[in-house]
């Protein structure tokens, strides 16, 4: 019973978690002119959800708090009150105060700090206008509830639990006797009576019926509230009364073994998080990280469900024809073959469908965002979203949201300008920030747009020869000039704010938009606005990769990251600085990157003219790469190396080809990263080392 | 009454004692807690993982996940040799993570209660930290029994240091 209730408490936090969002995201509806009159009720609801489920699993201090934030929304529902704007700041804060809440009972950290100034407020905003007793009341309420968990938790209480189970309890599937149990991990359990009064005689017994209850005279230092709750899942139809034993509890903390001391579960010091929780809740909280679960549709499920019945009945076409087979079968076998690749493919493809959630979670956050920094600076901003729909892959989407985060910020901050000066520009007064996402190929292409005043080019020359990053006389074309700004310690911002300005940023953006092996770009046009679109893979299981052969090993690079491939003319690969090498593509001197020397792996190609050079990209800059030669290209899993080895660099990581043996899938960025000078002198050493070791069988046989 | 007693003596004898998979170095016997051992198999297709220490031969597929291949007569500063169809992979797990070590051929699986296990030799336990647990004694075979985390772990290669 135990791990159920733990399982569901689960459940339970990320049902909450829905609720709260649904919670803020109705109420910046709210301020909306044309705000739906159902919000307030949805609004109204998904706060009474938390209460529940929060009261259920005796988590006295979210339901408390949500009990007093629903007082308010009732208020608000009755039309009380009206949500101004700075009632519905109220309530944000009281939403962001819920969330630390969860965390905290989630995992057991402290509650949030703002948890009693916010409390207050919302205390303070339940009684204005109500009639003063009814107000106070429910104050009342809300704060003993709050304020009663730590005093409860200390001095052991005798206390006496009669206990009739409905008489179908047995008919659920539950025993009893697991409550007793789980009584029992509360503290001592003194004394049990079992009342036998209406068992019938052994003719008229109905075994499946429950006859029995039960008093048990229990010494705990747990509140009611958290003994009851040992109830929660046999309640109904039973009889239960909890009373105090009088005049026991002196003797009962005398009584008190060392014993007793070790199982008393909830340790006074805890107590603000959540006191009635059993010892499996505690034990879960330190692996709330791990358990990261998604939610998938049903009918996901069901069509998986119908693609492997589909699998099976393929494989035993293929079976039965395999099993007899003479030559004129080929054709039978043929088509059972190439029947059970469309169903692998389309599993394949469903599977990964059932890690892809949409992006509109992650969007979900920004309106908020948008709201507070724009007031917080004078502007006045209106956020726009299109694609929330759009399916990505969970932990694309999970880490995504932070470089999006700095992307909305610095558009509010530096993109758009103030009232003032739109107005003297001409333009509307509200700014407008565009969030969009849509799917184009393999890829999701997600756009944060503004309507500001774009990027500054002089500007960022400007700044690019101060930090020596550009020549003064050098000219750029727009991409290089943009790419800048996403230099670390780049900022072109005059005054430093709060918010941004200060360089970095972007290029953390840049980093972690490339770590998903997404690439981001800018757009911009003076005085009508910049927009940064980052591209992604729809997953990070699966990569459209070129097979490369460099000596007799396969390799697989993105395909996202090659512009086209040649063979030079010999006149066009050129000797620089002793050990470089340049190859000239129309005009353009790209610096030539030996695979095979990169990689460590020996080949007889070694002219640049007689193998294939791959043009690939990277962060603007472009390199060739000398192979042996193409391949074809394919789809591949993508596999870690660091499940079992570690990060190799120059290795995005491996996955296994149709023979079944292993590939390695090139990291372009890590690559051009390995032919600066150091990396060099290190592997150099390092296949210096292989080769005394390789060398050492004949100086033993010598 | 009498089989109860016998196998009740029996699960007491196996508690005591520790089995050990043994294999082949050279003229030398090694031995690993079976526990730890997940499969032995045949020398696989090895892909090669660029710019690894000389020990890492490189990685192999084993149904489906990728596993790197340790030579421990690479590792243990030994001559390569010619492989034979003796030579196998014996797969094993270090922490969550799934190694293959070759090594020359395997040969028993036995069994050592402590007292058949001696401390490292000081010769080992003069460098900075032992590949060995202990050694055991097996009628006349001497068999050193492997620290595999601190064989599989451990970074920095000790023969890439003394090449270099």
């Amino acid at each position: 019973m135990k791990i159920d209730l733990a399982r569901f408490r689960e459940t339970f936090f990320e049902e909450a978690a829905e609720h709260v969002a649904t919670l803020e995201q109705g109420l910046l509806g709210l301020e909306r002119p044309d705000a739906d009159p159902d919000l307030l009720n949805s609004i109204f609801r998904a706060a009474h959800s938390i209460k529940g489920g929060s009261g259920t699993f005796g988590l006295e201090q979210v339901a408390s708090f949500s009990h007093v934030l629903e007082n308010v929304l009732d208020r608000m529902r009755e039309g009380t009150v009206q949500p101004t704007r700075a009632r519905i700041d109220l309530l944000l804060r009281s939403t962001d105060v819920l969330k630390g809440l969860l965390v905290s009972a989630r995992s057991g950290e402290a509650a949030p700090a703002e948890l009693e100034q916010v409390l207050a407020d919302l205390q303070r905003e339940q009684a204005s206008g109500a009639d003063p007793a009814a107000a106070s009341a429910a104050g009342g309420e809300g704060a003993s509830e709050h304020a009663a968990p730590p005093q409860a938790t200390n001095a052991p209480q005798l206390r006496r639990i009669h206990f009739r189970p409905a008489s179908d309890v047995l008919l659920s599937g539950l025993d009893p006797i697991l409550v007793l149990r789980d009584l029992a991990s509360l503290g001592e359990i003194r004394e049990v009576t079992c009342d036998t009064s209406r068992l019938p005689s052994l003719t008229a017994l109905d075994p499946e019926v429950c006859h029995l209850a039960w008093t048990v005279v229990l010494s705990s230092d747990a509140c009611e509230a958290a003994i009851r709750d040992v109830f929660a899942f046999v309640e109904d139809g039973a009889d239960i009364q909890v009373s105090v034993a009088a005049g026991a509890s002196a003797a009962a903390s005398t009584a008190r073994g060392p014993a007793v001391n070790e199982r008393a579960t909830p340790k006074p010091t805890a107590d603000a998080t959540a006191p009635a929780a059993g010892p499996a809740f505690r034990r879960r909280a330190s692996d709330v990280e791990a358990s990261s679960s998604i939610r998938v549709s049903i009918d996901k499920v069901d069509r998986l469900v119908n693609l492997v019945g589909e699998l099976v009945i393929a494989h035993s076409m293929v079976a039965d024809v395999v099993s007899h087979f003479t030559l004129d079968k080929l054709d039978r076998l043929q088509a059972a073959v190439s029947l059970m690749g469309r169903n692998t493919r389309e599993m394949q493809e469903r599977v990964m469908g059932v890690r892809m959630m949409p992006i509109g979670s992650l969007f979900g956050r920004f309106p908020r965002m948008v709201r507070e920094l724009s007031g917080a600076l004078g502007k006045d901003i209106q956020p726009e979203m299109s694609g929330e729909e759009t399916e990505l892959d969970k932990a694309v989407v999970e880490r995504i949201g932070d470089p999006l985060t700095h992307l909305v910020r610095n558009a509010v901050d530096h993109g758009i300008d103030d009232v003032e000066t739109r107005r003297a520009h001409g333009k509307p007064e509200q700014g407008v920030i565009r969030l969009a996402a849509c799917t184009q190929g393999g890829s999701v292409i997600i756009e944060v747009a503004d309507d500001g005043r774009g990027l500054d080019k002089e500007r960022i020359h400007r700044k690019a020869v101060e930090r020596g990053l550009a020549r003064a006389d050098e000219v750029l074309t727009d991409e290089q000039l943009y790419a800048l700004i996403l230099q670390p310690a780049f900022s072109t911002a005059d005054k430093v704010t709060d918010l941004s300005g200060r360089g970095v940023g972007l290029d953390v953006v840049k980093r972690n938009v490339e770590a998903l092996n997404g690439s981001i770009s800018i757009t911009t046009t003076p005085g009508r606005g910049t927009s940064f679109r980052i591209k992604l893979p729809l997953t990070l299981a699966i990569l459209d990769g070129q097979v490369l052969l460099v000596g007799e090993e396969l390799f697989v690079l993105p395909l996202v990251s090659i512009v086209e491939s040649l063979r030079p003319k010999r006149a066009h690969v050129k000797q620089v600085f002793g050990d470089g090498e340049v190859v000239m593509v129309r005009g353009d001197t790209l610096p030539l990157i030996r695979a095979h020397r990169l990689l460590g792996v020996p080949t007889e190609v070694i002219d640049p003219c007689e193998g294939l050079t791959v043009i690939v990209e990277h962060e603007g800059r472009r390199v060739a790469l000398l192979v042996d030669d193409l391949r074809g290209q394919q789809q591949v899993v993508i596999k870690g190396l660091d499940v079992n080895y570690r990060r190799v660099e120059g290795v995005l990581g491996a996955t296994v080809m149709g023979d079944g043996r292993v590939a390695f899938i090139l990291d372009v960025a890590g690559l051009i990263r390995m032919t600066d000078p150091d990396a060099v002198e290190a592997r150099r050493a390092l296949a210096h080392a292989r080769a005394e070791t390789s060398y050492a069988p004949a100086a033993a046989a010598a | 009454m009498t089989e109860d007693r016998s196998v009740s003596h029996k699960s007491r004898e196996a508690e005591a004692r520790a089995q050990y998979l043994t294999f082949h170095l050279g003229e030398e016997e090694y031995g690993i807690e079976i526990l730890r051992v997940q499969e032995i198999k045949r020398y696989p297709a090895v892909t090669p993982i660029p710019n690894s220490p000389p020990h890492i031969k490189g990685v192999m597929n084993l149904r489906g996940s990728v596993v790197p291949i340790l030579d421990l007569r690479t590792r243990f500063g030994l001559p390569a040799v010619e492989h034979t169809r003796f030579t196998v992979i014996i797969v094993v797990t270090v922490g969550t993570k799934v190694v293959g070590l070759v090594v020359d051929s395997v040969s028993d699986v036995l069994a050592f209660t402590a007292s058949q296990i001696e401390p490292p030799p000081q010769l080992a336990m003069g460098t900075k930290d032992s590949f060995l647990t202990g050694m055991a004694k097996h009628d006349e075979r001497l068999i050193s029994l492997l620290a595999i985390d601190a064989v599989a772990e451990r970074e920095e290669p000790v023969a890439v240091e003394e090449a270099a």
